[in-house]
């Protein structure tokens, strides 16, 4: 359980890390928080020929309001954002699906931009931003481009993100007035990546609703849908079924050791009608 | 403090062993440099789980800069003989694949460099040229005509076969009112202590000898198997323990075909090795609990009264026979009642060789297997015949005036009171009132149950029980086997200073606490003045065959040894101040610190010098005694005779109790498992500390609540590994463990001085069936295995019942 050789890269300013990443390209990878790299490679599941580690960046830890989203940076830990007053008002989700990451220990050293970078199916901060609807900045001497969260994850452990480039932030949807958020989850232990995970947030229109629902560990990828609904439903049962239609309609759960698609299925509809009953309930007046 | 003001055994005396653990001051065995020049070993495996091995070829990797050197099987097997047991079938067992791998993960080469990266590295280019071999699994498949034979040398995978008739259990069958049948399959699990094996070796000619250090826990019944295979003596094999071990659960028992490994390489390679297990080779190929595919038959009558078992015990001992296999499932043999009346029982113990990872200790050992079935029955009986099951077992318990008790297969049970158990449990449990809170549940439909389980605890082996796997005529031709022997070693040196030496081999339990406890109170000091030495060096002597770490041992048979030994002590510093005083020794007592005259506390000489006169003045002792003050007590139980001709052995010294309650309720739509209640009453005797036989509990509860609810080491049909990292294998943490009520029903043992019985394994051995008796009762169905994983109860929950 010892890694293959690499070179061990720990730049001191971010154009240095870039530029590190442009001389190797695919055969670096951005250590953060280390927590799924590390054993990845130990277990020489990877085996890159420099690791850059970030970690003296501190410019990448910030969380701040920008506009009316929130740039999270890329040493931004998961215990930052659930200590962050910021997200506390800001980013409702984001903290509800938080507690169900990993433990207390886990949480100080791993990031939410790592997380999102890693892909994992089930893992929650991908979940919430793809609920959200936020987006992923990326950063490489070829300068800085944004994309949505969804175009980003491409599959499990797959993403968009070019050999050279880095992610430096997410941006997420600020709450708007009267947003409500649910979010829940079963797996195995407190703390393991979710068998299945739901999330979503509402928020009164003038006439109706506005919404996210998101399903995690279902597929490959979080699966995300937003929109308003106009108050043609007849009751919140007609809106959580109809929400719920939208993505469930096509599913094909994953099977594995863990859990068989038949079982993830039931899950997703048990917890996402569960998510979406309490978002829509709450807003309803 | 203690159990009377003036003891310290009895009372919460916090361990002696915290201090460094928590200071990060205590050295564990990737700690030690004992030597220089050491160089690092790594392993490789075998990726298939049945494979023949055509050849092997190490030229790139010997190229790389740093490797010393690299050793397979043909190597390894030209200097050692293979790894014996008590099983006779031709079962060649070596510490390195020689002509086949048989489980996924077996060492093949042996490579030391000069750290373990480069070792790792030059594993990777090792070429080896397998013929890859259909692979069994599953023990019932391994027993069919079709199913791949792991060992050609052998008849088939049917390693060991016997049957046991004790009392006249057709007779008892055939006038049963009710007879209740189970079968099912146990799943292998592990401990996984948070410190894997860990070893340093060391070979030195003129005079020729062997020399290791490890975190092996015993038996040392397994040190001549070592030298035998080394082809040396006994006194050429010298083994060390690191001062402390970071959990063992039996487990490190298995570490012993890996010191043997590493002594021949030590030699052939002529360096100092050092290798540490990582987790992905523990998880994979360090030893596991035995996956089973069993049966049980209950006979009752019309009173509910239990007059006849059956049990089909089918276990999967993995690839190899590794003493003392096939101790698993002997471990429980004698005491196959379980702590019920019952006298006519039959006992089938079959044993097949599967591609798996050879068996060996873990908490419980053979414990929870065999309590799954007389537990389930037990629970499944008392729904079928609508008998209250607290009510069932208290019918069945052994009464609690006929104690010492000698079970059908031979266990001597030293003390208990069963019934008084029980009845603590279902005041502590609130069984009353969860009975209202299941009918309340379920009359709106949800789904609630509550599960019991009971039974004894075996503690501080017999070494002979595991002969039973051998027929008393190959008994009587092998030459007579028994005992469990301790040994203890306390010392008063010229300063004054008090010191203790265990043969215990302790992983954490806290033995050096308990050894200062009974050694303050026989000396009349503190338990802070005596220094305790757990680490075992068997050049000091101060060992048996039954030295080490395993079946509750300390505090059934060593705690005797110590009082014993320290009790020589007190004998000879009365002598001594007696006769400084000018009184008889009878009139001489120590306390304080002091050995002063009976009734006068003012009085009397500091024991410090005492001590120091039988050092520095032996001219001046009394006519005839010897100087210095060093005892040793070798101390074996009268009890542990050999087994009998009719294969009745009294497998154990003391037989705790425990009794446990779970009550449960199902989230139909998810399959979560919400525990209500989890309560459990343990009679371990005389509690020795409290602090510590608490902990014991609450680690043995949650080692058997991740065996109940999500671990299993998988495998697929094909023999691939599936669990190898922490991420498939899931351990409970403590966020994910209920609470625990528990409450203590004190019988003291008759089988030591100090009353107390061994204690630690039990909640382990219970708390699976217990879980899953209150998940069958809620669902209403018999067919209930383990884990009880998410998907696998939802299933369970929200499919037709199989009762």
């Amino acid at each position: 359980m010892k890694p293959a050789p690499f070179e061990y890269c720990r730049p001191e300013t971010l154009d240095e890390a870039v530029g590190l990443l442009a001389e190797f390209g695919d055969e670096a990878l951005v250590m953060a928080g280390g927590l799924s790299l590390g054993a990845l490679l130990n277990m020489r599941m990877v085996r890159p020929e420099a690791v850059i580690d970030i970690n003296s960046l501190s410019v990448l830890d910030a969380i701040e309001m920008v506009g009316d989203e929130v740039r999270t940076g890329a040493l931004a830990r998961q215990a930052d954002a659930l200590a962050s007053p910021i997200c506390g008002v800001a980013l409702p989700l984001l903290i509800a699906g938080l507690g169900h990451v990993g433990h207390y220990q886990t949480r100080s050293r791993g990031t939410l931009c790592g997380s999102v970078a890693h892909a994992d199916p089930s893992a929650e901060t991908a979940l919430c931003l793809a609920t959200l609807g936020g987006d992923v900045e990326l950063t490489s001497t070829r300068g800085v481009r944004r994309m949505p969260v969804g175009e980003f994850i491409l599959g499990a452990l797959a993403t968009a993100r070019e050999g050279d480039e880095m992610v430096t932030a997410l941006y997420w949807p600020g709450a708007i007035p009267g947003m409500r958020v649910a979010f829940e989850e079963i797996s195995e232990r407190h703390g393991d990546f979710a068998i299945v995970a739901a999330a979503a947030w509402a928020a009164p229109l003038e006439s109706g609703w506005r919404y996210g629902f998101g399903l995690g560990g279902v597929e490959d990828k979080p699966l995300a849908l937003r929109g308003d609904i106009v108050p043609v439903v007849e009751s919140t049962e007609q809106a959580v079924g109809e929400v719920f239609d939208a993505i469930a309609l096509n599913l094909s759960p994953m099977s594995d050791q863990r859990a068989s698609a038949d079982y993830r299925r039931h899950l997703a509809e048990h917890l996402g009608k569960q998510v979406l009953q309490s978002v829509f309930e709450g807003v309803a007046t | 403090m203690g159990d009377s003001a003036e003891d310290w055994v009895g009372g919460a005396v916090p361990r002696l062993e915290d201090a460094a653990l928590l200071s990060g001051n205590a050295r564990f065995i990737d700690d030690l440099s004992p030597l220089p020049g050491i160089r690092h070993v790594a392993l490789l495996r075998s990726p298939y789980p049945h494979a023949r091995i055509r050849e092997i070829d190490t030229r790139a990797a010997l190229e790389l800069p740093g490797v010393i050197g690299i050793l397979t099987g043909s190597d390894i097997a030209e200097l050692t003989d293979p790894l014996v047991s008590a099983v006779r079938a031709p079962v060649a067992y070596y510490p390195i694949a020689v002509d086949k791998v048989r489980y996924a993960g077996e060492p093949v080469a042996l490579v030391a460099a000069e750290d373990r990266y480069i070792a790792e590295d030059a594993t990777e280019l090792i070429a080896c040229d397998f013929e890859p071999l259909p692979a069994v699994v599953d023990p019932l498949a391994a027993l069919s005509k079709e199913a791949p034979i792991l060992h050609e040398a052998a008849d088939g995978n049917l390693i060991h076969e016997r049957e046991f008739t004790y009392g006249d259990p057709a007779t008892a069958f055939s006038r049963a009112a009710e007879v209740i049948k189970l079968g099912w399959r146990y799943p292998r699990q592990s401990s996984t202590p948070m410190e894997t094996y860990g070893a340093i070796a060391h070979y030195e000619t003129a005079p020729d000898r062997y020399s290791v250090w490890s975190n092996f826990q015993g038996p040392f019944i397994l040190q001549p198997l070592m030298a035998r295979a080394l082809r040396i003596l006994g006194n050429q094999l010298r083994l060390i323990s690191a001062p402390y071990s970071g959990g063992s659960f039996g487990i490190k028992q298995g570490l012993y075909p890996y010191l043997v490994l590493l002594a021949a390489a030590s030699r052939l390679l002529g360096c100092p090795l050092k290798w540490t297990e990582d987790r992905l080779e523990h998880l994979s190929g360090s030893s596991s609990a035995s996956d089973r595919a069993d049966a049980i038959e209950a006979a009752f009558d019309d009173e509910g009264q239990l007059i006849g078992l059956r049990y089909d015990n089918c276990v999967n001992v993995g690839a190899y026979v590794r003493a003392p296999e096939p101790a698993s499932v002997y471990r429980m043999h004698a005491a196959s009642n379980g702590c019920y009346k019952v006298r006519d029982i039959g006992v089938w113990n079959r044993l097949v060789t599967t591609n798996k990872t050879p068996i060996g200790l873990n908490r419980g050992y053979g414990g929870p297997q065999f309590y799954f079935g007389l537990e389930r029955a037990m629970d499944t009986a008392a729904r079928r015949m609508e008998i209250d099951p607290a009510e069932l077992r208290r019918r069945n318990f052994i009464s609690g005036d006929t104690f010492p008790y000698e079970a059908p297969a031979g266990a001597i049970y030293d003390s208990g009171d069963y019934a008084k158990g029980l009845d603590l449990l279902l005041e502590i449990a609130g069984y009353e009132d969860l009975k209202i809170c299941r009918d309340q549940a379920r009359a709106s439909g949800r789904a609630f149950g509550i599960g019991f389980g009971a039974g004894v605890e075996p503690s501080g082996s017999n070494m002979a029980y595991v002969t039973l796997a051998q027929t008393p005529e190959e008994r009587a031709k092998a030459g007579g086997r028994s005992g469990g022997t301790a040994v203890a070693n306390v010392t008063i040196d010229p300063t004054g200073a008090v010191t203790v030496r265990l043969d215990s081999t302790p992983a954490g339990q806290g033995h050096e606490t308990v050894a200062a406890q009974v050694v303050a109170d026989t000396l009349g000091m503190r338990p802070e003045q005596i220094r305790v030495v757990s680490a075992l060096d068997t050049e000091g002597g101060n060992w048996s065959l039954a030295s080490g770490n395993y079946a509750n041992r300390f505090a059934s048979i060593v705690v005797g040894a110590i009082a014993e030994s320290a009790g020589r002590i007190a004998s000879k510093l009365r002598a001594v101040a007696g006769d400084m005083l000018e009184v008889a020794m009878e009139d001489v007592e120590l306390a304080d610190g002091r050995a002063r005259i009976v009734g006068v506390p003012d009085s009397g000489i500091a024991i410090g010098r005492v001590a120091a006169a039988t050092h520095w003045h032996p001219a001046g002792l009394p006519d005839g005694m010897s100087p210095g003050l060093h005892e040793t007590a070798l101390l074996n139980p009268d009890v542990l005779n050999a087994p009998d001709g009719a294969d009745r052995v009294a497998s154990a010294v003391t037989f705790g109790f425990l009794c446990d309650l779970a009550a449960v309720e199902i989230e139909r739509e998810t399959g979560r498992v919400l525990i209500h209640r989890y309560a459990s009453v343990h009679d371990v005797g005389r509690v020795l500390n409290p602090i510590i036989v608490e902990g014991q509990i609450r680690g043995g509860f949650a080692h058997g609540f991740g065996a109940a609810m999500f671990e299993e080491l998988s495998y697929d049909d094909d023999g691939n590994f599936l669990s190898g990292t922490f991420a498939d294998y899931l351990c409970p943490t403590s966020a994910d463990l209920p609470a625990l009520d528990f409450a203590h029903s004190r019988t003291d043992s008759p089988a030591n001085p100090l009353g107390s019985k061994g204690m630690g394994d039990g909640s382990s051995m219970l708390t699976p069936v217990v879980m899953a008796n209150a998940v069958a009762d809620a669902l209403g169905r018999d067919d209930v295995e383990l884990p009880l994983t998410l998907n696998k109860v939802w299933q369970m929950a929200n499919e037709g019942s199989e009762t």
